[in-house]
């Protein structure tokens, strides 16, 4: 139940705290941190328009994606304190209920027939592909070195196989992580959100046709999303057995690094080039690999 | 007794299929089939819930020859529930959608089809039962030629005729090999039944005949590469047809190597590790093909080889359990696999039903002239939606609890596996979870293309709803999608039974326990997400009902000309796939660009097309080389009588010169 709480309480900060710190590295004043949050009451109250091509699927989606979200975030643990729904191998069921979020967003952008639509579906679709691998090989290393397949599980016995150089391998899964978060979130450097050409986005221009009630729930369901990664690399970096206070600390000092790590990523580097997506994609299950080759040898298969 | 005098009189009378006339032929063959499915469903259940355990009825038994005798075990109880649910959601399928061919058509060609139709099931029914070898292997035959007889329906069209005839010549040549296996089997043991493979095997070694029985099999499941009939033969059969071929008939090489796997003693680690790479091979190539077709039913036809890849994927990670020791491994792959085939056959025949309610509708399976069709045929949509999503293995539909089953399994083993095993299992995560983000990409694209947007011809527009006689049955396979998806923990447990008795797995209570706990959570997770879902959906409704709510044109960035033939396209969708899969699909353009002193360029014609690599080199490049071969030989083929002669007798005289030098 605490991890639920909790992604919640750092999802409503999580986009405020990314673009503080793109103002701050720009220079500029900027909107305060509760900006995002006064923009989606004004998306909650506005009215909607939808587009005469659309159906049933367009209307839905939206829906679909925010309760596979939240689907997912039932699965995830707070340190020691397990998940609403804890099993083995509930990280399968985590994998594909972000991906039923994603089906649904995908047609739900063919559903316009708008050519800029379908173009954004068919790279979300292609990126999601290639992302799979790195999440499953990751979370398979987890498994293998800690011989459980829960969530709720895994992360508290991680530390405690009294292996000292297990540090290696959570920076590794640390980093990657973040990668994935960035890629399923169509961050920088795959995806920037800011950018004001429709040839050039990939999230941004499958939603181009949303409004009002419908637009709010993906953007919720966006923020839920970065904290539900923030969750899984505090859950991945800080030991079990701290006392809550320093937990609870812990939690939301991971979270705001997060949020920080991708602000300063958006202001200091430019979107990659479309066509090395799939190579920088592809670049992240290669680092996942060698966080199994690196587990490999610390269980002393290899070597 | 009775059981098999009922069965016997049942076979009998679909005979008088020919005689019945026109609008009662349709109802007699049902009549048949019913009765036939309750028969032998009622002896599968007896099997499956354990109140039986093990039936033998004798059909004709001769003192020499085959003994047609039908024994049921758990493994075969399991392949007559599978067979008999599709058989018969097809056969009422099929009433709608011959409806149009009925007064073009005469009134054999349908006697014809509905007897073929009849013996499909009844030979794919045998096939199960049958131990005998020469009885199987007859079977196993009609098999081929009624599925035939079914294929080439429209044979007025020369393309389906030679689509038939090449699946025909594929399907002996698979049964060769199968031929060739049991007669292994009767030089060494003297029985020519699946029930001396034991004794066989026990002595000789195991993987060769294995070998011969999987490429026999696997010809018949559409293994890459010996998948080649299958993309041609499923597009070409009517879709009820399809859908059976699809969802069943291919499994009856699965169930032939599952039973050759159940009596395998030893090669078990290079078996596994064989069928894995084959898997894995097929998998991946499937689902890549099918990411890139146009043709909606040969899409399908790609994601079978796909789903054949999984479940093959499932039986080899429970055969490498098998030789590790591993009964978890062992259970999970197995139980996986053997799910599968039953959910697949499930959403499968429903997708190859809806493919064929869209042809029904538009008269074509070219998906580039489909579009906005959800708003025509609102409920053929809403189908084709939960199969694509039970497809992709998404919660809570049912292909996500054997893809989870088979996840399962590599996850457990990977714990305490050696160096070469954990790599071993770290390749098939890699493929399953690639496999996975594939079909979502093939599925959004072909739902997304055909059924939302905008129509792309003006065809579609006529299109209309399928008949409630079509709809009604995929209502059904619907509900068993949600059965298995949403009440896993139940439907599983026979499936567990199944595998530990068919390979023999004891002490398995402990992991079979804690499986059935996880998949309760699932269930339970994916009834909170049902729930939720429409919760949000009723706040949402009730949100925008104080909204003002307005319709309006999809944003066109300023530009208001727009046609939807501005939409993208399928090969669009896919198309940076295809660059990035370039070296295997080799995805090619055919440009007709203007010639230099063409001031007033004409119409032009563009085509893209990509490759089936695995039969463009393992199959059509060794084929033409060797007919190549074949015709320099021709060359003594001279027509005139007197080389034939000499041929004669340089024959002779080589006969002689070698039996003079001790040679022969």
């Amino acid at each position: 139940m605490a991890g639920f709480i909790l992604i919640v309480i750092a999802a409503l900060f999580f986009p405020g705290i990314i673009l503080r710190t793109k103002s701050i590295a720009s220079g500029r004043k900027g909107p305060g941190i509760f900006q995002p949050l006064k923009d989606l009451a004004v998306l909650l109250r506005k009215d909607s328009v939808f587009s005469t091509s659309t159906g049933l699927i367009f209307r839905i989606a939206p829906s679909v994606a925010l309760v596979s979200v939240t689907g997912a975030m039932l699965l995830l643990p707070f340190s020691e304190h397990k998940a609403i729904l804890h099993f083995e191998g509930d990280f399968i069921m985590f994998a594909y209920l972000l991906a039923l979020g994603k089906f649904f967003m995908i047609i739900a952008a063919l559903d316009t027939g708008s050519s800029f639509e379908g173009m954004g579906a068919s790279r979300e679709a292609l990126y999601s592909m290639l992302v799979e691998p790195a999440f499953f090989i990751l979370l398979a290393t987890f498994a293998m070195f800690s011989s459980y397949t829960s969530f709720s599980v895994i992360f508290n016995h991680f530390y405690i196989t009294g292996n000292d150089y297990v540090f290696i391998y959570s920076i590794i899964g640390a980093y990657l992580f973040v990668q994935i978060a960035m890629v399923e979130n169509s961050r920088l450097p795959v995806d920037d959100p800011k950018t004001h050409l429709e040839l050039t986005m990939v999230h941004e221009v499958m939603i181009l046709d949303y409004s009002g009630f419908d637009k709010a729930l993906i953007h919720i369901a966006t923020n839920l999303k970065f904290a539900l990664y923030g969750s899984l690399i505090y859950n991945l970096l800080v030991p079990a057995g701290w006392n809550t206070l320093l937990k609870t600390g812990a939690f939301f000092g991971v979270q705001t690094l997060f949020a920080v790590i991708i602000g300063i990523t958006e202001s200091f580097r430019a979107r990659n080039k479309m066509n090395k997506n799939p190579k920088f994609i592809l670049t992240l299950t290669t680092i996942a690999l060698i966080a199994f080759m690196v587990i490999l040898i610390l269980t002393e298969k290899l070597v | 007794m009775f059981g098999s005098v009922a069965f016997l009189i049942i076979i009998a009378l679909s005979l008088l299929i020919f005689a019945v006339s026109e609008p009662l032929k349709y109802y007699f063959t049902l009549a048949l089939l019913l009765a036939g499915v309750a028969l032998s469903g009622s002896w599968s259940i007896d099997i499956l819930t354990g109140s039986a355990p093990a039936i033998e009825l004798i059909l004709f038994r001769p003192a020499h020859g085959p003994g047609f005798v039908l024994t049921l075990d758990s493994l075969s109880a399991f392949f007559v529930i599978v067979i008999n649910i599709t058989v018969l959601i097809g056969f009422f399928y099929a009433r709608g959608y011959l409806a149009p061919y009925r007064q073009t058509k005469q009134n054999t060609r349908f006697s014809i089809h509905f007897f073929s139709y009849f013996w499909l099931w009844l030979s794919m029914l045998m096939v199960v039962l049958l131990r005998d070898g020469l009885a199987f292997l007859i079977a196993w035959e009609i098999m081929a030629l009624s599925s035939f007889f079914l294929v080439i329906f429209e044979a007025e069209d020369r393309k389906i005729m030679k689509t038939g005839i090449s699946y025909l010549i594929q399907m002996h040549v698979g049964m060769f090999f199968i031929l060739i296996a049991f007669l292994l089997v009767y030089r060494a043991t003297g029985r020519l039944s699946f029930d001396a493979l034991a004794e066989y095997f026990s002595v000789h070694r195991n993987l060769p005949l294995f070998l011969l029985f999987f490429v026999g099999f696997a010809i018949k499941a559409g293994f890459v590469p010996l998948h080649t009939w299958l993309p041609e033969a499923h597009p070409a059969a009517p879709s009820h047809v399809s859908g059976v071929m699809s969802g069943v008939m291919i499994k009856m090489g699965i169930y032939g190597i599952a039973r050759v796997l159940a009596s395998m003693q030893s090669d078990l680690l290079a078996t596994g590790i064989f069928i894995l790479v084959i898997s894995i091979m097929s998998g991946l190539g499937g689902i890549m093909m099918a990411l890139v077709q146009s043709d909606m039913k040969k899409m399908l036809a790609y994601s079978t080889i796909e789903n054949i890849g999984i479940i093959g994927i499932g039986l080899g990670l429970g055969v490498t359990g098998q030789a590790l020791g591993s009964q978890s491994l062992a259970l999970l792959g197995f139980s996986g696999a053997l799910l599968h085939v039953f959910n697949h056959s499930l959403f499968k025949s429903l997708l190859f039903f809806n493919a064929g309610s869209v042809y029904y509708a538009t008269h074509t399976r070219n998906m580039e002239q489909m579009g906005g069709l959800m708003k025509k045929m609102p409920w053929t949509a809403m189908m084709f939606l939960t199969g694509s999503l039970a497809i992709c293995g998404l919660p809570p539909f049912n292909g996500f609890i054997s893809e989870y089953l088979i996840y399962m399994g590599m996850f457990y083993s990977l714990s305490d596996a050696t160096l070469y095993i954990s790599l071993l299992m770290i390749v098939a995560i890699l493929a399953l979870s690639l496999i996975g983000g594939l079909a979502l990409f093939a599925f959004t694209r072909a739902f997304g293309i055909v059924f939302l947007g905008e129509a792309r011809t003006a065809a579609m527009n006529h299109a209309g709803e399928a008949t409630p006689g079509m709809i009604i049955p995929q209502v059904f396979t619907v509900g068993l999608i949600l059965l298995v998806g949403l009440g896993s923990s139940v439907v599983v447990k026979p499936v567990f039974n199944n595998v530990m008795i068919t390979w023999g797995l004891k002490g398995m209570p402990m992991v079979a326990g804690a499986l059935s706990y996880n998949l309760s959570r699932i269930s339970l997770a994916g009834g909170i997400l049902v729930v939720t879902l429409g919760a949000l959906l009723l706040y949402r409704r009730y949100h925008l009902s104080r909204r003002v709510v307005e319709a309006g044109p999809t944003w066109g960035c300023g530009y208001t000309a727009i046609t939807p033939r501005h939409q993208y396209t399928a090969n669009s969708f896919s198309g940076n796939f295809n660059v990035l899969a370039k070296p295997v699909l080799r995805t090619g353009k055919i440009i007709d660009l203007p010639g230099e002193n063409e001031l007033f360029p004409g119409k032009r014609e563009f085509f893209t097309r990509s490759h089936d690599m695995f039969k463009l080199y393992l199959v059509d490049w060794p084929a033409n080389r060797l007919s190549g071969l074949l015709k320099r030989i021709a060359v003594m083929q001279t027509g005139q009588i007197r080389h034939y002669i000499l041929y004669a007798f340089l024959f002779m005289l080589l006969v002689l010169l070698l039996s003079l030098f001790n040679i022969i």
